[in-house]
């Protein structure tokens, strides 16, 4: 235990914590999330109802978490993070048993005073369980097969079961996001290879299954796929999402309508305005320029917390920064791929600047343990 | 947990390494990720752009209220009625069908009615109001207002419609609107988008059709934010269109109604011109039918049987139709000569009650001949002989010119569709057409207004205008459009010595005033009133040799269909002429017998600017001619 000694001697305590916060880090998120509050009042027409103010609360109690949590000593989570894992996993199979059906998935359980989406959270326990498992791990056997195998079966389960919801953008940040950590975690790069083709493999086998017995995706998520390949194909029909979202984006032009003005969202040409396509809105009323400038920021998030996880010499630090930096990225590229037409509709939200409120509060948690990690580095 | 995994350096390495090659490929894809939005957003904005303009601004058309039609005092002839309609919104009614059934038992619903709407209603979004009835009553209307509670999401509106308060009198003039069909679509050159809009009513015929352009107006604008569904969010704009011209018409509708009650029953048709400015004060044709049906929408059997009808009802006889203009004619010729001074007033032929040319006989009307007779005494008793022996001196050629000159043979213009032109044949013309020489008999023939002779109506009054005026007075019937007054330039003098001209008057003279006259029993009483005309009677077929071996001599023998038209043109006064008639009774026989009494009546009437007073009839006929006149349907029988 003398290494946590000498690590707690040589990081802040108490209130001088604040000082020693990623502050850039902090304030990129904090500009994010208004860039999301002045979209959503004017989807809603110039109104701080019904999104913006629920929105500006969530984010109140979500930098109130981050604080928390950042405050926290990063051994703590380092310790609780298989604990997070088998709650979020119960979670989610309780969902699969007892979750409610909103929006033809069953992804929420109902709290009472929220409703939880437990595939949310799993996002987050999955990084923390991946990160404090690579931690544990002797870096000799990191490429073994058994100790490959245990990771990948930590992240196929929860995939699995967020699939079967059906929500295939989350059960892609899974696959992804814990793939990167164990790319991270310096896992023979011949795995990565096999893994390559197998899912090349399996992508074919899901279209050649279509219309068999035992084919392996829902009638909607082949049509999904369909449109996506041409959207012009059905552009009242199936196609209408991508073809009205590309519509939006692209009469922004140069420099956008205007703020609030707005026409294809605001007149409900947009399908899920608030939540998934957001972006197109931003777009459409502050251009590329608008477009640019929160991608730009986004990649500064991104840059950030690589620094800082490069300048962390503690491993699990680095490798929950990393992984946190790269489940933020696969968020805001799926999306922004979506909505643009590069890829399929998947449902998969805005960061920071969607409606929604699991998904804010565990992003601010997550900033929290990127902020727990960067406090409570060894120097 | 071994604490050196931790200050492992390779491992360390490793993960930055590999942390900044996973950091390398985000940057990469964030990059395409700009790229891909620089595409959509500045390459490719302008496409976008205009795709979402479409998306989001429907244009509605607001069509203008159509230019209102009135007669030469400011009586409304065609009007913009409301048009009570129910429509309703399925997204308010619920269950349609319920509904449906509850309004069958208020106002009428057929089940064509019922199965359109039905149609409508199920195919259009929810929040569309389909129209389920229309033309109601306001009692109708009340009805369904009353119980408004038991029929959600059913409401009343109100429209505008073309409505014809004169109905039968005014239909072969002002004409009747209809719905833009294909074919009109096709047949006019006309990008006007109004056309495009469903129910959407032009001219089909008469003035409506022909100055369609100006009664329609211009529509107005109004651009609607709709979202994606259709629904309209809110009005961008408004831009009110332009209502159609008012129209004035010449026509005087209170005579334009008598005129109309006195040709009724039979197949016949009268103009009333004024013979000074032109203007039309009534145009008739019998039988007509009421428009405002065809506004509305005619039954399949009511338009059978209006087709089927032998007096052809929707012809407009007075203008359209083409007949021979027998000895009204005889004037023309006449003229021609003593112009041409083959024949001087007061020169006598000898009429035998025929005259021979060739091998040929051409039979005077009166078998036993006139004898002697003058100018005055061929128009007055209408010997044909006279016209014969004058057609032979100046020919063919003269004739047509002089008939030129008054109209024949040239299509008068006039608001109004399928104008006549009529025929003045010549030499040429026989020759394009037919390929033969013309041949004497031919002018002899024309010479009574037979043969290859054809003139409307409309062009018997404006050559008897010109007669009474010596000018070449154009037929007018747009008094004013838009408060502005058709102008005319006054008539030209026509190139006739006056002493030809009073010649011919003083003929016209006779036929209605003087004894032995072929109108003298129809002539005026009062002397201030007293009219110069001139009977006509068209043969439509010879009567064969062999139809006189069997007995047929008279037209009341033979079928409706063969017998001859009568005919008969006046102007009155004939001291100071105001007014030229002419009246054409197909099939109706001898025109001094059919047609004069007729011209007399409606002369009259047009004169008194009423009912005329009794004395202004011979007291032999007064008893008749009042019992007659109480019989007629006039819209205000006390005028």
């Amino acid at each position: 235990m003398s290494y946590l000694v000498h690590n707690l001697k040589t990081v802040p305590v108490g209130l001088r914590k604040v000082l020693h916060l990623n502050w850039p880090l902090f304030l990129l998120v904090t500009a994010v999330a208004c860039f999301g509050f002045l979209m959503l009042y004017s989807v809603a027409g110039g109104s701080f109802d019904p999104w913006a103010a629920a929105q500006a609360k969530r984010f109140g109690v979500g930098m109130v978490l981050m604080l928390v949590v950042a405050f926290i000593p990063i051994y703590f989570w380092r310790n609780v993070a298989g604990l997070a894992y088998a709650v979020s996993l119960f979670l989610l199979i309780g969902v699969a048993l007892f979750g409610e059906v909103g929006m033809g998935a069953q992804r929420w359980i109902d709290l009472g005073f929220m409703r939880l989406q437990p595939s949310e959270l799993m996002k987050i326990a999955l990084v923390m369980a991946l990160a404090a498992y690579y931690d544990w791990l002797d870096i000799s056997k990191v490429s073994k097969p058994l100790w490959v195998g245990l990771p990948l079966l930590m992240i196929a389960v929860p995939m699995l079961l967020v699939l079967k919801q059906p929500d295939l953008g989350t059960a892609l940040l899974l696959g992804l996001g814990g793939t990167a950590i164990l790319w991270l975690a310096g896992v023979h790069w011949g795995y990565f290879a096999a893994a390559t083709l197998s899912v090349v493999g399996l992508i074919s086998a899901v279209l050649f299954s279509r219309g068999t017995s035992w084919q392996l995706l829902k009638n909607y998520q082949y049509r999904r796929i369909d449109t996506f390949l041409d959207p012009a194909s059905d552009p009242l029909g199936a196609g209408y999402h991508i073809t009205q979202s590309k519509i939006a984006l692209g009469s922004g032009g140069w420099s956008g309508r205007g703020f609030m003005q707005g026409t294809q969202s605001r007149l409900n040409f947009l399908p899920e305005k608030q939540t998934d396509f957001i972006f197109t809105t931003l777009a459409e009323e502050l251009g590329f320029i608008g477009g640019i400038s929160l991608l730009f920021l986004y990649a500064l998030i991104v840059l950030f917390c690589v620094i800082s996880a490069l300048n962390n010499r503690d491993r699990f630090g680095a490798l929950l920064t990393l992984g946190i930096a790269t489940t933020f990225f696969l968020f805001f590229a799926v999306n922004m791929s979506m909505v643009m037409g590069l890829a399929p509709v998947v449902g998969v939200p805005l960061p920071l600047v969607s409606y929604g409120g699991t998904a804010m509060l565990v992003l601010m948690l997550a900033f929290g343990l990127v902020q727990s990690a960067h406090i409570h580095r060894p120097k | 947990m071994s604490l050196n995994n931790r200050h492992n350096e390779p491992a360390a390495k490793r993960l930055t390494r590999r942390g900044l090659i996973l950091f390398g490929a985000q940057v990469g894809f964030m990059g395409l990720l700009g790229l891909r939005l620089r595409f959509l957003q500045v390459d490719q904005a302008d496409e976008f752009r205009l795709l979402a303009e479409e998306n989001r601004i429907n244009i509605h058309l607001l069509p203008p209220a159509r230019g209102l039609i009135f007669d030469r005092n400011g009586v409304p002839l065609a009007e913009n009625a409301q048009n009570y309609r129910i429509v309703m919104v399925r997204e308010q009614a619920g269950d349609v069908t319920t509904i449906l059934d509850r309004l069958g038992r208020i106002i009428p619903l057929s089940d064509d009615d019922r199965a359109t709407a039905l149609k409508n209603l199920k195919r259009r979004s929810g929040f569309v109001p389909i129209t389920v009835a229309e033309h109601l009553s306001w009692e109708q209307l009340a009805a369904v207002s009353a119980n408004a509670p038991a029929l959600p999401g059913v409401t009343a509106e109100v429209g505008l419609t073309r409505h014809y308060p004169l109905a039968e009198d005014f239909t072969h003039i002002v004409g009747y609107v209809g719905r833009v069909t294909d074919y009109d679509l096709n047949r006019i050159e006309d990008p006007d988008p109004l056309l495009q809009i469903p129910k959407f009513q032009i001219g089909k015929s008469g003035v409506e059709l022909k100055i369609e352009r100006r009664l329609r107006g211009f529509a107005g604008t109004k651009r609607i934010e709709v979202n994606s569904v259709g629904r309209v969010m809110r009005e961008i704009d408004r831009k009110e269109g332009q209502s159609g011209a008012k129209v004035e018409l010449t026509v005087d509708h209170r005579l334009q109604n008598y005129v109309q009650a006195r040709l009724a029953g039979q197949s016949a048709s009268a103009v009333v011109m004024d013979v000074k400015s032109g203007d039309l004060m009534a145009i008739g044709s019998a039988p007509s039918f009421d428009p405002n049906k065809f506004v509305t929408g005619i039954s399949t059997t009511e338009f059978d049987e209006l087709m089927a009808d032998p007096f052809s009802p929707f012809a407009n006889k007075a203008t359209q139709g083409t007949y021979p203009p027998g000895s009204t004619f005889k004037m023309m010729v006449a003229l021609a000569a003593l112009k041409e001074g083959v024949i001087t007033a007061d020169e006598e032929v000898t009429c035998r009650g025929h005259m021979e040319l060739g091998n040929q006989r051409f039979h005077c009307w009166k078998r036993a001949g006139h004898g002697r007779v003058n100018l005055r005494d061929s128009l007055k008793q209408s010997c044909d002989v006279y016209y014969y022996e004058l057609a032979q001196r100046i020919g063919i050629e003269k004739i047509a010119e002089m008939a030129r000159q008054f109209g024949l043979g040239d299509r008068l213009a006039l608001p109004l569709n399928g104008i006549a032109a009529g025929l003045m044949p010549t030499k040429a013309w026989k020759k394009r057409i037919y390929g033969e020489q013309w041949r004497i008999g031919d002018t002899l023939n024309a010479s009574i207004g037979q043969g290859y002779v054809l003139t409307s109506p409309l062009q018997l009054a404006t050559m008897v205008a010109r007669l009474a005026t010596g000018r070449a007075v154009v037929p007018k019937l747009l008094k004013s459009v838009d408060g502005v007054n058709t102008f005319v330039p006054p008539p030209e003098a026509l190139d006739i010595p006056a002493p030809v001209l009073a010649a011919i008057r003083d003929g016209m003279f006779a036929v209605s005033n003087e004894r032995h006259g072929t109108g003298y029993s129809t002539r005026v009483a009062e002397k201030s009133m007293r009219m110069a005309g001139k009977s006509g009677t068209s043969q439509v077929r010879r009567i064969t040799t062999a139809e006189r071996k069997a007995g047929v001599t008279s037209n009341a023998d033979l079928p409706w269909e063969r017998r001859d038209h009568a005919l008969f043109v006046a102007y009155a006064p004939f001291d100071a002429p105001r007014f030229a008639v002419a009246v054409i009774v197909e099939h109706g026989g001898g025109g001094s017998r059919f047609a004069a009494p007729i011209v007399r009546d409606i002369m009259l009437e047009a004169l008194y600017g009423g009912k005329p007073p009794p004395s202004a009839y011979p007291a032999s006929q007064r008893t008749r001619i009042s019992n007659e006149r109480k019989k007629l349907i006039l819209r205000d029988p006390q005028t």
